[in-house]
């Protein structure tokens, strides 16, 4: 039954309601006049407090709300893919065709289109036994991806009818029967974002998401189910970086999620994804996208919504078996609208003013990311990569530290990189990845097996050159001994040739894992050489003015094609010229 | 909503005045910001809001402040209707105050057209990437961290800083190449003084564009929660005149410091639970309610482009008020105080300045090709020659090698050269970059990595003569 009440308060976002007495908790109500879309989010005696994702602006006391029975839920099913929705998944497409540039509240629209058709083939046959999460049917959703229909969790039965054709969502598309019961069946189903969605068991994550990021990949990889925090002052590089995780990382699915941030941002994924080609697939990026725009003007509570939302779309493709990858982008504009509503709920502020649940709905959040064995036995996984947006870059502050403690990785953008353009702008003696270890095995038997070796090669170099750079602070750089002069040498090398990498070099922008091996193990190479010829009494201003030096540093422009041949040359070239260096 | 219902409803019920807030009892239907309008008991009229509805009192902010109002003689009357603005080209050339109304003696504006001042957001789905390089003369901002139609870039400042100055000179000198377009300059003071504000005002009279001005003027002396609804005026009026009049619109918004500082005011008075440095939570959000009214739609011909100025407390960028800007803003120009201090006009310190949407807007057939590199290597020159500095402050000149004395003297270049400019200097892009290759080329030229061979051999001097 419907329950009924009447507006007491209104105070933003945040609206108070009485008479609400057997309303349950996140439960979607319908408030005021224009039935704007609200969710419960506290309750208290006959009264219910509600976040109301649309502006309240206008909205009256004594006006009424309806509860609908239902708690916030996602449709699931085909039409995701190459969408763009709001925080609480209503299509931008569809709202702009109703609405026009701007976007006006109390405007009902379906996630799914509802008057699509897909060509739905179902996997079993009537009569079957099904059960929960069960893949009974497939339909091609875009160019690249099978959508695998499936049978919502909790439910089982026996196959009473299944068809095979053109589907609405709302069709139905068979129905099951339990204990004399019949359900019909569809294409979709919703299901509760608040809610993770169930598997069977988690996995250890044990393979590397590969990112094309020279920096992510070698130095500090996340796994495929892991998760990750890039914290960083605002232009730092969080949303270029997380665009490139979205353009190049070999998951399957990406599900994108811009929660408090600018427009154009979304804008720009709208433009380049369409055009920019998967190099797994060779379809256009967008074939494998979702798209969720909660800007920063859009109402603060449906922001709060949007990681929920997210998430569980990545959930439901990962039931389908796939591997998916969720950015979100920031997940501070989301603790920051929990924090308003707290605010209005005239809760008790925890630190910063922040609600002291603020720990627990991160970890929450971050522990739905999982590789898993899904309900029908497939293997699929959901890695969540969230950007924090410190104040004042601060790392100190609570959300950073809450989403270090859950998160595995942590990419620490530094403003003293960005400032001097070194992007990405990711300091390499600040960042970690915990999964580094593990992941060390697939690299050493997929890439090569120095690979892991080469990569603590590096690392040690780079912090070497921290020490000394403090000592050239206080003396000078000309007080070093040779060696250590060298040292200052290649770890420039490995920071200006290899980690730095610019996103809007065509070539440059993405860099294959085999080529990434091979630029930073020439540049260790370069290392050897330079040792042995010190030991030769060879200064080292000499070896700095070696003409392969600018042929090392030019590697990351040659396209993949020429990388095997460009490689020979400088090999040749760099023996040459140490020899002739008598 | 235009058609709603009028029911005009007058109360004398005020029951608290607290800071600028009154709370008004026994209301009926207050509906949540809703403007009201206030009657002191000595005549006087003025503006309020609805902050809070309840169904027995409403929290109302009073625009021009409280002073003189009290529980027993203020009537309270409820307009049913948000805040609204009449908007008409006819408000090209005229003078309002921070709430909208005429200051030049010049008529009411009459219009069909009444725009809700709190707009709408603009669907992400609809938007249109800016892209056009927009030529502002200035080589810092035009090689460094360019400028495009559409974008919203601040200017973070601090007292005693040129920002006025250049930000006049950018709304002076900036075009599009190549297009002769219908432009306006919708400027909106906050808290400013009456000579800053007179600055613009002269700057503008100069090139004869105050046909094209429509400014909104919130004075020092004004009242300062009025400053609140002031940008949101003027965006209204930007957005009508880009988005249905075709205009190029350039937004200027002076000082959001002190709109900050109103905002923080009232959220005092409500005895919120306070956020960072006393200012409210959500003060992000309401920054970005105006700043995202900035772009490009797609289909329109008019932009919308936003320059706020904003001064920093203390020159301090992570004060909560630029830090919070510039997560908001696509990117900012900083001005720096040593660089002023060493006589430096403009003193924009390129390093934490940013342009966000540069890459959109530059490169062959918008600048030139080797735009993007060249700003690249001067970056990275420049930020190496500051380095050098520190150091000879510490080990002295002495201890460089002479590949590091080149940079520290890069530096030098830089800033004397490079950055300076005359206050109506109007550089091309193409003089901009040249000198730009003039200061690189006395670096050696294996030095250059930013830039790829084939435009060295194009455009460095030394292979140019
Ligand atoms: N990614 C990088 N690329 C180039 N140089 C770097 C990089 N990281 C550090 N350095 C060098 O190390 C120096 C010190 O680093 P950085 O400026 O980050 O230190 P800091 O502690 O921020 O110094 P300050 O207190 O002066 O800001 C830099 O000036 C630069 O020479
Ligand atoms: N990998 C990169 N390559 C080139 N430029 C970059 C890279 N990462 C960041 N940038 C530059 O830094 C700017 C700010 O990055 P952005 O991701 O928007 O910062 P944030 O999201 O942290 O505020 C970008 O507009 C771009 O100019
Ligand atoms: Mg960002
Ligand atoms: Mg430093």
């Amino acid at each position: 039954m419907a329950i009924k009440g009447e507006i007491i308060k209104v105070a933003g976002p945040l609206v108070v309601a009485d008479g609400m007495r057997g309303s349950t908790m996140y439960e979607v109500m319908r408030v005021g006049e224009e039935r704007l879309l609200g969710e419960n989010i506290g309750l208290e005696g006959d009264k219910a407090y509600i976040q109301v994702y649309e502006d309240t602006t206008g909205i009256k006391p004594g006006e009424g709300v309806l509860g609908t029975g239902m708690p916030l839920s996602a449709s699931l099913g085909p039409g995701l893919l190459k969408n763009i929705y709001d925080g609480v998944q209503r299509p931008l497409m569809e709202i702009a065709e109703r609405s026009g540039d701007y976007i006006e509240r109390g405007l009902d629209v379906s996630g799914l289109d509802v008057n699509k058709k897909w060509d739905f083939a179902p996997s079993i046959a009537k009569g079957e036994e099904v059960k929960a999460g069960q893949i009974i049917g497939t339909l091609p959703e875009s160019k690249v991806i099978e959508h695998r229909v499936l049978l919502p969790p909790r439910i089982n039965g026996t196959i009473k009818e299944i068809n095979e054709g053109k589907f609405k969502i709302d069709d139905p598309i068979g129905t099951l029967e339990k204990s004399g019961e019949e359900t019909p069946l569809y294409i979709y189903h919703k299901w509760p974002v608040r809610i993770p969605r169930p598997y069977i068991e988690k996995m250890e994550p044990d393979e590397p998401m590969i990112t094309g990021q020279r920096i992510l990949d070698v130095f500090f990889p996340i796994a495929k189910g892991g998760t990750a925090a890039i914290p960083g002052g605002f232009g730092t590089g969080k949303t270029v970086t997380q665009h490139q995780l979205s353009r190049w990382s070999d998951t399957d699915i990406i599900v994108y999620v811009g929660c408090g941030e600018r427009g154009n941002e979304m804008t720009e994924v709208l433009k380049d994804f369409p055009k920019l080609i998967d190099p797994k697939s060779g379809e256009v990026l967008m074939e494998r996208t979702v798209l969720i725009a909660n800007t920063s003007n859009m109402p603060v509570a449906a922001r709060e919504a949007s990681v929920y939302t997210g998430i569980t779309m990545a959930e439901y493709y990962r039931d389908m078996g796939y591997k998916v990858s969720l950015m979100a982008d920031s997940t501070s504009r989301w603790a920051e609208a929990l924090r308003e509503i707290s605010g209005r709920m005239e809760e008790m502020p925890g630190e910063e003013g922040f609600p002291a649940y603020l720990a627990s709905r991160l970890a929450d959040f971050y522990e739905r990311a999982g590789k898993v064995t899904t309900l029908n036995g497939k293997v699929g996984s959901v890695s969540v990569t969230g950007a924090v947006s410190p104040p004042g870059g601060d790392f100190s502050e609570p959300v950073t530290q809450n989403t270090l403690r859950i998160t595995k990785v942590f990419w620490a953008l530094d403003s003293s990189l960005a400032d001097r353009r070194h992007f990405p702008a990711i300091n390499w003696l600040r960042s970690y990845s915990l999964y580094a270890e593990e992941l060390s095995k697939w690299f050493d038997e997929n890439v090569a097996e120095d690979f892991t070796s080469n990569r603590k090669d590096a690392m040690r170099l780079l912090q070497q050159e921290s020490e000394l750079q403090e000592i050239v602070q206080l003396v000078g750089p000309d007080a070093l001994p040779e060696r250590e002069r060298l040292v200052l040498e290649v770890a420039r090398m490995i920071r200006e040739d290899f980690l730095m990498q610019n996103a809007y070099h065509d070539v440059d922008t993405y860099c294959s894992i085999e080529k990434q091996y091979e630029m930073l193990k020439v540049i260790l190479k370069f290392h050897e050489y330079a040792s042995d010829a010190l030991g030769r009494g060879i200064s080292v201003e000499k070896i700095a003015d070696l003409s392969i030096r600018d042929e090392v540093a030019r590697m990351k422009y040659i396209p993949q094609e020429g990388v095997e041949m460009k490689l020979k040359e400088i090999y040749g070239e760099m023996d040459k010229e140490f020899k002739e260096l008598a | 909503m235009d058609s709603q219902e009028i029911k005009i409803r007058e109360y004398t019920s005020v029951g608290e005045v607290s800071g600028p807030l009154i709370v008004v009892q026994g209301v009926e239907g207050a509906a949540y910001g809703e403007v009201v309008e206030i009657e002191t008991p000595s005549g006087d009229k003025r503006k309020g809001q609805v902050l809070e509805a309840r169904s027995d009192a409403a929290v109302v902010q009073v625009f021009e402040g409280t002073s003189g109002l009290d529980t027993s003689g203020t009537k309270v009357r409820f307009t049913g209707e948000t805040m609204k603005i009449p908007v008409s080209v006819e408000m090209l050339g005229r003078f309002f105050d921070g709430l909208g109304r005429p200051i030049d003696k010049g008529p009411e504006i009459i219009s069909e057209s009444r725009y809700d001042v709190n707009g709408a957001p603009m669907n992400p789905y609809r938007r249109e990437y800016p892209n056009e390089f927009i030529q502002t003369g200035i080589s810092t901002i035009d090689c460094m961290n360019t400028l495009v139609r559409g974008q919203k870039l601040p200017i973070f400042s601090g007292s005693g800083l040129p920002h006025n100055e250049l930000a006049a000179q950018i709304a002076r000198q900036a075009k599009v190449l190549g297009k002769e377009e219908q432009f306006a300059v919708v400027f909106a003071a906050m808290g400013i003084t009456y000579e800053e504000s007179n600055f613009f005002m002269k700057d503008f009279e100069k090139t004869g564009a105050m046909e094209r001005i429509v400014a909104f003027m919130n004075l020092a002396d004004d009242p300062a929660i009025e400053r609140l609804i002031t940008p949101k005026m003027a965006l209204t009026t930007a957005e009508y005149l880009a988005f249905e009049e075709d205009m190029q619109v350039l937004v200027i918004l002076t000082d959001m410091t002190n709109y900050c500082e109103a905002l923080r005011e009232i959220s005092a008075s409500r005895e919120e639970v306070p956020g960072r440095r006393g200012y409210p939570g959500y003060m992000y959000t309401d920054l970005a309610m105006s700043y995202e009214r900035a772009g490009r739609i797609s289909g329109k011909k008019g932009s919308i482009t936003q320059m706020q100025i904003l001064s920093m407390p203390d020159d301090d960028i992570t004060h909560p008020i630029p830090d919070l800007t510039g997560y908001i803003t696509e990117g900012q120009f900083v001005l720096s105080r040593e660089l002023h201090r060493k006589g430096i006009y403009p003193p924009v310190d390129v390093l934490p300045s940013l342009s966000r949407l540069m890459n959109q807007g530059i490169g062959a057939g918008k600048t030139r090709e080797d735009h993007s590199g060249v700003s690249n290597q001067l970056y990275s020159a420049y930020a190496e020659g500051r380095d050098m500095r520190d150091l000879v402050a510490v080990v002295g000149e002495e201890a460089l090698t002479d590949r590091d004395k080149k940079y520290l003297e890069f530096a030098d270049r830089f800033e004397r050269e490079f950055v300076t400019q005359d206050r109506d200097e109007n550089r091309s892009i193409e003089e901009t970059l040249d000198l730009g290759w003039d200061l690189l080329s006395m670096l050696p030229e294996r030095e250059l990595k930013r830039i790829d061979d084939d435009i060295i051999e194009k455009y460095h001097p030394k292979h140019r003569s």
